[in-house]
């Protein structure tokens, strides 16, 4: 066990301006479980890049010693060929080829350049096997649940005799049942000597299967703690992470609950493209002024796609159901309607739903309501500079300015640009879809802080999170939503992660 | 935290300016670097009067209908068809005129609601029914050609009435001649004043937008550049502003392709619906998840672009005299040409109307220049082909040593 696989040792990586890596060093044994952490920004991305080759020998500062040995690696197929796979947070996968032949693409099983289907066929059903997958080979990518597209990742990475598997953010976008049955393949194959890294921002994910965490900060790294010799706490982790005790992750507020705001009743929604299945059922809640409510429930349960289809109908088909808001009726039929009626919409998905990533902080900020700086069609553009400059401090997004491209920003400032474009609405009712996925500790904390404002100046807040603690810290009342149906409500003394899980559990029993 | 960068936000260097903006400045460099090239290969004809007064007549279709296109492209699309929107103009305006006997105050207003419907009839499909504009498009341009061959029945149709002829090959006349004071050389007095007064409404224009900009702490380029570039448009403005006095004076077309860069510069630079295309062309999702009504913006450039092809054909239409089947075969590749060279993207989102003006403007000089210089059409494309690729490269080098 204490034999050193690979040690990276006083890594440097510059880009133009910004030093990512500062003499970083790191050391994995062999046979270990590893954990990467450290806020976004630290670092732990373009270290397994550099690992990985994707920045080749010579762009860096430092060695690499893999079996003792100095390595360089000019591509990512030198790493491969000793056995170092990465599996990046952003599936590799064609979604329209099968499962075979995405395992072996670039690597088919043929004999000079035909395919031999058979073999393929047979070795993908054995790695199958081996990751737990049940599903044909023959299966498409695009059929299958990202859950599942992990595994074939994985699968692939066996494929080309793996000896140290990395795995960036691997259940990001897992639910907790394929989160666990990954991290419960990662145990399997340390019983049978693979190394794994594992890059993660759920750390109560890593207190269950890391051997051991190196932590980075800024670049650098900050300690490596050994699970086997001390207890590690999450805390204790939060801690190197952040530089600082975080006494409480959840900013305290005093709840200031008004008036009914968004009252939705019967809302009955069919699938968007199953479209004779009827998706959501019923679905009733209410959202007061001052008010933060948490939408709970596995993935699937139809969280988001209550959201959606209630924003201007952007999902979903056969909409019906009544939609009140101050107790009047509103129209919310499409998107400019709904924005009308007093409605916004933070999506789960920033880059890809959230933001025009190219365009710069500004026009990020006052797209939604362009009518606001402008007249006659005319924009004006000192007014709106002000506009985004007022956000930008108010919500303390870090740029070098309001001109600064949105793509060229940290995850959690990405998020507090789309918060500014909506709050620039002047909404009522804030739907937050996942408000906090996928960014650092500190930001969250920022976002938390941000939600208590808007709530103590009477907006009301809907949350959907499919963290949990997150709901149980912020939210003053939460539904549980379970296969498209409201399944219960509890007030904030009676949520707790056993009750909301035994209410998913409960229903599933009865559909 | 790296992200971070608020501690320093130091004053960009001049080097980093430059790096940043090198597409623009390069351009601009490029198109008279060309333009000197081909006046020295030519012996000095490129910049003879009669030739630049050319070069604008043939050219002015091009840039015109690189302003829609380039709507279309930062939209995230793509318009094959306005080639043969041209020859459909072209022939229904012949029709009309030549055929009907119709004034040309009613067919010219006619054929562009036509083009409009033309632009309509190819949007339905792209915004509504989300088929993919390449395909929409390449089939509009085979539907128009074939109409055009229908209308005309395989015969060109001309000559035109003179009033229509004007459109294209008319001048403003010299009503300063009274004056009097025209020294000899000069034979349009008109020319050089609307050229001197245009350039120095630019330099006022230009120093008031720094001024305002400094009191708002907005970022200035460099005066420096500000300056060079000031120099630069305006001796070359002042110098072909004075050949063309020496000669007839400002064409018609001049000023009609003059006023629509203005509006399209202003349209994008400016107002809530270039905004809105450009916001939908970087992300169309997040776009429409903002409120924005994405298949009505689509819709509408398509009908922009529809009319400004049918202003095309018939200055094109005017400016041959006849109305022939064949007319605008490959204008398309012309003007999706000008929009690449000026730096649009072909992923959406990215392009400015004085790149596809500049983008066009080198097309004409080099196919003017090359015309001169007596090289035959299949080294011309040849040579076009190269400088197109030459310039997107050019354009995902730099992206690329951004990225560092």
């Amino acid at each position: 066990m204490d034999n050193i696989i690979l040690e990276m040792r006083g890594i440097t990586k510059t880009f133009p301006g910004v030093k990512a890596l500062d003499n970083v060093s790191f050391k994995v044994r062999e046979g270990e479980i590893h954990a990467l952490v450290g806020e976004n920004g630290a670092g732990k991305s373009t270290l397994m890049k550099v690992l990985s080759g994707v920045y080749p020998a010579g762009t860096y500062e430092g060695e690499i010693y893999y079996d003792g040995e100095v390595r360089s690696f000019s591509t990512i197929a030198d790493s491969e060929e000793i056995g170092i796979i990465i599996i990046h947070q952003e599936l590799a996968l064609v979604p329209l080829l099968s499962i075979a032949e995405n395992i072996f693409l670039g690597n088919e099983v043929a004999t000079n350049g035909v395919i031999q289907w058979p073999q393929t066929f047979a070795r993908t059903q054995e790695l199958l096997k081996k990751v737990g997958l049940n599903e044909s080979p023959a299966t498409l990518i695009t059929d299958i649940g990202v859950g599942k597209q992990q595994l074939v990742e994985i699968a692939k990475a066996l494929s080309k005799k793996v000896r140290l598997l990395i795995l960036d953010e691997p259940t990001a976008s897992l639910n907790e049942n394929d989160s666990d049955a990954l991290l419960k393949l990662l145990m399997e194959f340390r019983k049978q000597g693979m190394t794994s890294i594992i890059i993660s921002h759920k750390l109560n994910e890593i207190k269950k299967v890391a051997d051991q965490i190196t932590i980075l900060r800024d670049g650098g790294t900050v300690e490596t703690l050994d699970c086997h010799k001390e207890d590690i706490s999450e805390d204790r982790i939060i801690k190197g992470m952040v530089g600082r005790a975080l006494e409480d992750r959840y900013p305290p507020r005093v709840p200031n609950i008004g008036d009914t705001l968004l009252e939705v009743n019967n809302w009955n929604v069919f699938h968007q493209h199953h479209r004779d299945r009827q998706f959501l059922h019923d679905v009733s809640f209410k959202v007061r002024a001052g008010e933060v409510v948490g939408i709970a429930g596995l993935m699937g349960a139809g969280r988001t796609e209550t959201a959606m289809s209630l924003f201007g109908r952007s999902w979903g088909h056969k909409i019906t159901g009544e939609v009140t808001m101050r107790g009047k009726p509103v129209d919310v039929s499409t998107i400019p309607r709904a924005i009308k009626a007093g409605l916004a919409y933070v999506t789960e998905d920033r880059k890809q739903l959230g933001l025009v990533l190219i365009n710069n902080i500004m026009h990020n900020t006052t797209l939604s309501n362009l009518s606001a700086v402008s007249s006659n069609g005319v924009i004006d553009e000192r007014k709106e500079a002000k506009v985004a400059s007022d956000y930008r401090s108010k919500l303390r997004i870090r740029s070098h300015s309001i001109y600064q491209e949105a793509v060229n920003l940290s995850g959690g400032n990405q998020q507090k640009v789309v918060l500014s474009k909506w709050l620039f609405t002047n909404p009522e009712v804030l739907i937050l879809d996942e408000p906090t996925r996928g960014i650092d500790i500190g930001a969250k904390y920022e976002i938390y802080t941000i939600i208590n404002q808007l709530a103590a100046e009477g907006k009301g807040i809907l949350m959907i999170s499919s963290e949990m603690p997150e709901l149980l810290g912020t939210c003053d009342r939460i539904y549980v939503m379970n296969e498209g149906r409201i399944v219960a409500e509890l007030s904030k003394e009676e949520a707790s992660q056993e009750s909301i899980m035994r209410a998913i559990m409960r229903s599933g029993e009865k559909h | 935290m790296v992200a971070d960068t608020s501690t320093h936000t130091t004053k960009p260097s001049i080097g980093d300016y430059l790096r940043n903006n090198i597409r623009e400045y390069g351009l601009l460099v490029a198109l008279v670097i060309i333009m000197l090239f081909f006046q020295f290969v030519t012996d000095g004809v490129l910049f003879k009067p009669v030739n630049i007064t050319n070069l604008v007549l043939q050219n002015s279709f091009i840039v015109i209908m690189a302003l829609g296109m380039l709507l279309i492209i930062v939209a995230g699309h793509i318009d094959l068809s306005v080639g043969s929107i041209v020859a459909f103009i072209g022939a229904i305006s012949a029709i009309m005129l030549v055929k009907w006997g119709l004034p040309a105050f009613v067919v010219i207003p006619a054929c562009l609601v036509v083009g409009g419907i033309m632009g309509a009839a190819q949007g339905y499909w792209v915004a509504y029914q989300k088929i993919p504009s390449f395909i929409v498009t390449l089939a509009g341009m085979l539907v128009f050609r074939g109409l055009t061959y229908v209308v005309l029945g395989g015969r060109p149709i001309g000559p035109f009435p003179k009033e229509f002829q004007l459109l294209s090959t008319g001048f403003v006349p010299d009503f300063l001649s009274f004056l009097n004071v025209t020294p000899d050389l000069i034979k349009n007095m008109v020319a050089l004043v609307a050229v001197l007064l245009l350039v120095g409404y630019a330099l006022y224009a230009g120093l008031r937008n720094r001024r305002i900009n400094e009191r708002h702490g907005t970022e200035n380029e460099p005066f420096i550049f500000f300056a060079i570039q000031m120099a630069v448009i305006g001796v070359v403005a002042l110098f072909l502003g004075f050949q063309l006095a020496t000669y007839r004076g400002l064409p018609n077309v001049l000023i009609v392709m003059g006023v629509l860069i203005a509006l399209y510069t202003f349209i994008t630079t400016r107002s809530t619906v270039g905004r809105r295309i450009y916001a939908m062309g970087g992300n169309e999702k997040a776009a429409k998840l903002s409120g924005i009504n994405t298949e009505r913006l689509t819709f509408y450039a398509f009908v922009n672009m529809g009319v400004l092809a049918a202003l095309a054909g018939m200055i094109i239409t005017a400016r041959l005299n006849s109305a022939t089947p064949k007319a605008g075969v490959g204008f398309e590749l012309d003007v999706i040409a000008a929009c690449f060279i000026g730096g649009a993207s072909a992923s959406g989102g990215v392009g400015k109307i004085t790149g596809a003006v500049i983008g066009a403007f080198i097309m004409g000089v080099m196919n003017n220049g090359m015309s001169i210089m007596g090289i035959g059409i299949d080294y011309q494309q040849l040579i076009k082909g190269l400088v197109l690729l030459a310039a997107v490269f050019f354009d995902v080098y730099n992206k690329n040593k951004g990225k560092g």
